[in-house]
């Protein structure tokens, strides 16, 4: 088997977090000093549940080669169940990015709560690393967005 | 005429290939013909016509026009035009073929289409006579003859060899570039098979179709016809019939922003569609019965009206084999004639 | 069986039940029916047809025509029972407007499988004792009925109607079919693999947009493929992105609330197995909360407007099947 780390590839990485739990995380982590890689772009949204699938494959599109979605752990959402809902969206949309051959790794969901600036940080490590290895994503990539 | 052994079909392929780029309909798995580029060892199809018509090769269902490309307050305008590679579609059938001269009336007509030009100048169609025409055929209504297509160059099979002659300077160009592979041939058998194909063309279900009570003068009659609303109402408001349709010519302009510049391409439109010719203070037609009424008015009426009496379609059956609804053309000609 | 309904929509035409009748109409050939809408008796004699291929599900025109003025009865197989019943949860018909008979279902033919066995110049087709007799332009051919049903009907999962006010013919079971065997089969293959397969499938799409149309659960009034203000409007696949993205959406659009009737696949003028992605949502469903058959009731909530505290993380995704 070929090891082939991609060790010089700077992953695009976008990163939808919840603007109760996992954005104050992120501000957190920021606060803290703690490291997190500048591939990863944060977009706010105003709870987990507004990410709707189109957000995700149009960050794909866009040129991302991870998208990673954050918000408050299940039964701390600020609206009470938006959370519940996202897990089930996310979980049926990343079965069917499965299903259609596109590379599990590209895709993540974690609950990241407003006290856990250093879960954030590691998180997005883990995720740009785990990016990282898989390439540029090309299986679900629109080839007029990419650079030249 | 000059022919060549069915068997040696490869040979010719290849000879043709080396030299240009060559596209022959093959069979998918699934059944349906589709045009493909020729590589060594692919098999003719021998299926009546391709599911998609041979539009595509000179108007494809999408194509950039231009690239803008923005730094900074610059904006720089790409010209992403390129002069097409020599090419040749072969087994072009006499409907589609026909389709050609219905588009080139569009396109090359002033001010002339530069993108379209540029392929149709390099490409050659090389057709090819129908023995087994369909009964969702009717290109005899619009005075087409399947058994001897129009082109640059036709074919014709008599079941042993296939025989070729020019129409034209490219055509002839086409097969002085393979003559090394031709020989002289007796076409008596050959006679025997048009005749034969011309007596089934005569016998199919829609043989008796006539375009008699269409054409440029009759928009009142019809446009203001009752009978829109009932074929109409079952409409899906799909684009089927205007993606297989070899003569719908109707397309939109688009700006597609990639984040560090901008496409502009063209693509395909359904007057089928809600969005149709949508204009700054909205749509001109708002219900389904209006857009229905726009393709077939467009097809029997206004094109005539514009291009001498030629009618928007060729028969090719293509829409009355693929509408989800079976609601078609030749319906809506028997349902709407008035003698 | 067509006489048995046309007398039937006679009658309740006549004693003023209801005002109109929505079935099939005859065509040009043996094959291409048109749904319809039939106002007197005479059209009705003159142009009513329910045979082996009127298989279009009429449920969706329901939709508009329930909202009309007067009571219109409607024809529907147990797979469009379904249909309507989750239209009539999610509001967009007007129950009281609607008169349903219950009619047998399929399995009904599919003209281009008989087409793709090189038959051609079809004139009629016949049905004698599950051979089909198909009198062609070139002579008569025949094949195994069974080899030239549609798709849909192979993988039937229900003979019961679930919404009816009277019944023609006798009621029938769910079925126990085998749907899923072909999302199986792709689950077991290697990303690689599956990504070839959808790859050379969905690149055939021209975005005719038929699938989205004549789906019953797409009844959306502005498509926000349709929308220039949505920012993803598009005509046409300009690229294999496009294609992707039209069809995961149009299938997760419609998650939870697709009743399998396989409308999609049937119109896909380039046949391409729709239905696939609306299974792999209701199999994931149902193995992942439960089972669930949207349409069999009106009130119970959809998978994706209901959720549980314990419910599985997105991680299941990694965790199961072949990468």
């Amino acid at each position: 088997m070929q090891v082939n780390d991609n060790k010089d590839f700077q992953p695009l990485i976008v990163a939808f977090c919840c603007n109760w739990c996992s954005y104050a995380g992120a501000d957190l982590s920021g606060t803290n000093r703690l490291n997190y890689p500048t591939n990863v772009k944060i977009i706010r949204v105003p709870c987990s549940c507004r990410v709707n699938p189109m957000f995700i494959l149009r960050a794909f599109q866009r040129g991302a080669d991870g998208v990673i979605l954050c918000g408050c752990h299940p039964g701390d959402c600020h609206y009470t169940s938006g959370n519940y809902f996202t897990r089930r969206r996310m979980t049926l949309l990343f079965s069917m990015l499965d299903f259609l051959g596109i590379e599990r790794d590209r895709t993540r969901v974690e609950w990241v709560s407003a006290a856990e600036g250093a879960k954030f940080a590691a998180t997005m490590n883990e995720f740009t690393e785990a990016v990282r290895k898989l390439g540029p994503n090309r299986r679900l990539e629109d080839l007029r967005c990419r650079k030249q | 005429m000059l022919k060549i052994s069915l068997d040696k079909l490869d040979k010719l392929f290849e000879a043709i290939s080396a030299s240009q780029t060559l596209y022959i309909p093959v069979d998918r798995e699934d059944g349906a013909a589709e045009y493909k580029k020729y590589e060594n060892g692919m098999k003719l199809s021998s299926a009546l016509n391709t599911l998609r018509s041979a539009k595509d090769f000179f108007f494809p269902q999408t194509e950039n026009l231009v690239d803008f490309k923005m730094e900074g307050q610059n904006i720089e305008v790409i010209d992403v035009r390129e002069e097409s590679e020599d090419f040749v579609i072969f087994g072009v059938r006499a409907c589609d073929a026909r389709s050609f001269t219905i588009l080139d009336k569009v396109f090359l007509a002033e001010p002339v289409d530069s993108y379209y030009k540029n392929r149709r100048d390099h490409g050659t169609v090389v057709t090819m006579a129908c023995t087994r025409p369909t009964e969702t055929c009717f290109c005899g209504t619009f005075g087409i003859d399947a058994a001897a297509p129009e082109g640059d160059a036709a074919c014709y099979s008599d079941g042993e060899s296939l025989f070729i002659e020019a129409h034209n300077e490219k055509g002839q160009k086409f097969i002085d570039s393979i003559s090394s592979l031709l020989e002289d041939g007796d076409t008596a058998k050959l006679e025997a098979v048009r005749a034969k194909t011309r007596e089934i063309l005569k016998k199919l279900p829609l043989a008796n179709l006539t375009t008699d009570n269409f054409g440029g003068d009759k928009l009142n009659e019809y446009f203001n016809s009752d009978k829109w609303g009932e074929l109409s109402e079952s409409c899906l408001g799909c684009g089927t019939c205007t993606f297989v349709c070899p003569t719908c010519q109707c397309y939109d302009i688009k700006d597609f922003n990639t984040g560090h510049g901008i496409k502009r391409f063209r693509c395909w439109d359904s007057c089928m569609y809600s969005d149709f010719t949508k204009m700054a203070h909205g749509n001109p037609r708002l219900t389904q019965l209006e857009r229905f009424r726009q393709r077939f008015m467009h097809k029997l009426v206004y094109f005539p009206a514009n291009n001498n009496g030629e009618f928007g379609c060729v028969g090719c059956g293509r829409c009355l084999a693929k509408c989800p609804i079976s609601m078609n053309i030749v319906k809506v000609m028997k349902a709407l004639e008035v003698k | 069986m067509q006489e048995a309904m046309i007398n039937k929509a006679k009658q309740l035409l006549a004693d003023g039940t209801v005002d109109r009748v929505i079935g099939w109409k005859r065509g040009e050939f043996a094959y291409d029916i048109t749904p319809a809408v039939f106002e007197t008796a005479e059209e009705l004699e003159k142009e009513f047809v329910f045979d082996d291929f009127t298989a279009a599900n009429v449920s969706k025109y329901l939709v508009k025509e329930s909202k009309k003025e007067g009571k219109i009865l409607a024809f529907l197989k147990p797979c469009d029972t379904y249909s309507f019943n989750q239209l009539t949860k999610e509001h967009r018909v007007v129950r009281e407007n609607v008169y349903i008979v219950g009619i047998p279902g399929g399995p009904k033919l599919d003209a281009e499988k008989i087409k793709a066995k090189g038959i051609t110049g079809i004139l009629g087709v016949k049905n004698e004792n599950y051979t089909l007799k198909i009198d062609t332009v070139y002579g008569e051919e025949t094949m195994p009925f069974y080899e030239a049903i549609l798709d849909k009907c192979a993988t039937c999962k229900s003979k019961k109607h679930v919404v009816y006010d009277e019944l023609i013919g006798d009621e029938g079971e769910v079925l126990d079919s085998n749907r899923f065997d072909m999302v199986e089969k792709l689950e077991n293959m290697t990303a690689q693999e599956r990504y070839d397969f959808w790859r050379g499938e969905l690149s055939k799409c021209i975005r005719c947009n038929a699938c989205r149309n004549v789906c019953p659960a797409c009844t959306c009034e502005k498509c926000v493929f349709d929308n220039p203000n949505s920012g993803v409007e598009n005509k046409a696949p300009a690229d294999s992105f496009e294609e992707n993205m039209f069809h995961i959406i149009r299938a997760f659009h419609v998650a939870g609330r697709c009743t399998d009737c396989g409308e999609c696949s049937r119109v896909c003028p380039q046949h391409i197995p729709l239905h696939l992605l609306n299974r792999k949502f209701i199999k994931d469903i149902n193995s992942l909360y439960g089972e669930y058959q949207a349409g069999e009731d009106t009130t119970s909530r959809a998978p994706l407007n209901d959720y549980k505290q314990d419910d599985c993380e997105t991680t299941v995704v990694h965790e199961r099947g072949v990468e």
